[in-house]
């Protein structure tokens, strides 16, 4: 409709512009998948080297000395992993719940907030957790670094639970209802369980999201060479220490670096994929 | 199949309403006592609200903790250009600078690769590879960024440094911006980074709104004899415009905020450098580097500042790209 007042261009140009034009989308796809194999492949060439049995069992060893793994920072991640679990699963799943079951008074801002939260830079989530936590205790915590990370995973958990909620057929609801079932049975013994398998997935993927954060771990659960005593002191975790090591001018430490991040992308990338193989082709994938 | 779905979708909530309030609304009043009802919707929607007081906590915490900084610099913190923790004088205009320009180059490259992505894979291929190629993509989004970092720092640093920045410079020295030593660790870096780690989101939206594009509105253009380029471009691209934009947005929003991976190759100096290939910080890189070593209170709230206008930068585009994504996409993100 646009070009019709000009004079009408050949067709063999336009076919090939045509044809030049919808190539060009294809070489834009092999241009940007060739970042995840480059990536891939450099983390498995260096990564594998310097990957040995003591980096699963030993503590890191101060600059020179050869040797030692990063054993209190595998545990340490899941420690944080799993902190961040008891705050961002139960209050997700829940807020997730009443946005699509009940939907009443705060379902439309707490879908929008639900929306910008997970859009939030996370180190805006560190201060957050800097200045509700580390604060007040006066002290870097791994209470603080899992804070943190369960408050990334709310917003995650929050809307793939509603859409998930939402592909639960009606019939199943009105069945229930009509045998006379309350409303909140209803919801916890036939919608939550139809949709278990979509809400597990959708808080494994949060989990694989926040397993690969730093940046809000940096000044809330900092690090620590050793095994942390308690939730009350800081913890090492994978991402930081491979932050430390990676920024280090020390040859050694840039090595660990790059078994420390084969192994955390091992974790992150058999977490996502396994849950998708698993799922495969009966859930809308995650944005 | 997609038409099908779409088509029964929203018929199905206004049936289901129809059929259930009336049966729980008579419930609700001859069992009043029954409580588990009662309780159960109430502790949800708690979660929910809490999910809203989350974000209204984030606003009033960061306001609160930067008091300090607000009432001293006053507007001129974002116009001054000296960073100086020592003298105790805060200007952020370096750090608007490097994260303004390094987000630019990543919008630069990250769109029109997104576009050609989604395109492709709505417009050519058939649904299996589509899917498959869908998913590598969001692969891309899936690999940590410290990890985005460490690859930067040795990798993607080095390379640019050798073999692009050169040609860059030869050809297009005469611009200030390809002026210069040639560093590894630099805004052009920083911005080559963040286009990879933000493909996968524009990519997934742009994909989304152009499946929507009804089927007619192509085969119209192909009636009126277009090739499969003008149809795109008479007929997809148009129909998904504000989708597209609010896609572009929200990659927008995810370059401002990225911060390990920016960190760790940007070369964290603070200042203003003419050149891509000088070492500059963003806002959220100098959060990353000094906030543990922030000795002093008007210096760490200095950067909470710092961490404020990410905040709002972040709050502002979002809203706005959930806007117009929805007006396309339809509501599907939008419950009942």
């Amino acid at each position: 409709m646009r070009t019709a007042p000009r004079k009408e261009r050949p067709y063999l140009y336009r076919k090939f512009k045509s044809n030049l034009m919808m190539g060009l989308t294809c070489a834009a796809t092999l241009l940007t998948l060739l970042p995840l194999f480059l990536v891939l492949a450099y983390l498995v060439s260096k990564g594998f080297t310097s990957l040995n049995f003591a980096f699963f069992t030993h503590l890191p060893k101060p600059v020179g000395e050869p040797g030692g793994g990063m054993a209190n920072a595998i545990v340490g991640t899941f420690e944080l992993i799993g902190l961040a679990s008891l705050i961002g699963v139960p209050i997700g799943i829940g807020a997730g719940l009443y946005l699509n079951e009940y939907g009443g008074a705060f379902s439309a801002p707490a879908r929008f907030a639900a929306d910008v939260l997970i859009g939030m830079p996370s180190i805006v989530v560190g201060i957050f957790a800097y200045a509700i936590i580390v604060r007040p205790m006066r002290s870097f915590s791994a209470l603080a670094g899992g804070f943190a990370l369960g408050i990334i995973m709310i917003p995650l958990v929050t809307r793939t639970t509603e859409e998930m909620v939402r592909l639960v057929p009606q019939e199943l609801r009105e069945a229930a209802l009509a045998l006379g079932v309350t409303r909140w049975r209803t919801t916890v013994s036939v919608v939550v369980r139809t949709a278990a398998a979509g809400i597990a997935t959708g808080v494994i993927l949060a989990i694989a999201r926040v397993a690969g954060e730093t940046a809000p771990l940096l000044f809330t659960a900092f690090s620590n060479r050793f095994w942390a005593r308690g939730l009350r002191e800081p913890i090492a975790s994978l991402t930081v220490q491979v932050y430390t090591y990676a920024i280090s001018p020390f040859a050694d430490w840039q090595r660990q670096a790059w078994a420390g991040a084969l192994v955390l992308t091992a974790i992150v990338l058999a977490l996502e994929l396994g849950v998708r193989w698993i799922t495969r082709g009966r859930l809308k994938p995650l944005r | 199949m997609e038409a099908s779905r779409k088509l029964s979708a929203p018929a199905q909530p206004q049936v289901a309403q129809e059929i259930v309030q009336p049966a729980a609304k008579p419930r609700r009043r001859l069992v009043p006592s029954f409580l588990g009802d009662r309780l159960f919707r109430s502790l949800t929607g708690f979660l929910a609200l809490l999910v809203v007081l989350l974000l209204i906590g984030f606003a009033v915490v960061l306001c609160m903790q930067s008091r300090l900084s607000l009432a001293r610099f006053g507007f001129s913190f974002f116009t001054g250009t000296n960073w100086d923790p020592v003298n105790e004088e805060f200007g952020a205009l370096p750090f608007v600078y490097g994260t303004l320009v390094t987000s630019a180059i990543a919008l630069l490259i990250a769109v029109p690769l997104s576009l050609g992505v989604a395109l492709c894979m709505v417009e050519m291929l058939p649904q299996w590879i589509a899917g498959r190629i869908g998913f590598l993509v969001e692969l891309l989004a899936a690999i940590p960024s410290v990890v985005y970092g460490l690859w930067g720092i040795f990798v993607l640093g080095p390379w640019l440094r050798d073999h692009v920045d050169p040609v860059l410079g030869r050809y297009l020295g005469f611009l200030p911006i390809f002026q210069g030593p040639h560093i590894a660790v630099s805004l052009l870096t920083a911005g080559v980074l963040l286009s990879i780690m933000i493909i996968p989101y524009i990519t997934a939206v742009c994909t989304e709104v152009f499946r929507v594009v009804p089927q007619t509105q192509r085969e119209a253009a192909l009636a009126l004899g277009a090739t499969r380029w003008e149809m795109v471009r008479m007929a997809v691209i148009p129909y998904g415009y504000s989708g597209v934009v609010g896609a572009i947005i929200l990659g927008l929003g995810r370059a401002l905020g990225e911060t390990i991976a920016v960190a760790m190759v940007i070369g964290n100096r603070a200042e203003i450098a003419a050149s891509l290939f000088m070492p500059s910080s963003t806002l959220a890189s100098v959060i990353a580097n000094e906030f543990t070593e922030a000795t002093g209170d008007l210096y760490l709230s200095a950067l909470v500042e710092l961490g404020l206008v990410l905040m709002l930068l972040a709050v502002l585009l979002n809203a706005a790209a959930r806007a117009l994504v929805l007006g396309v996409v339809g509501g599907q993100g939008e419950g009942r």
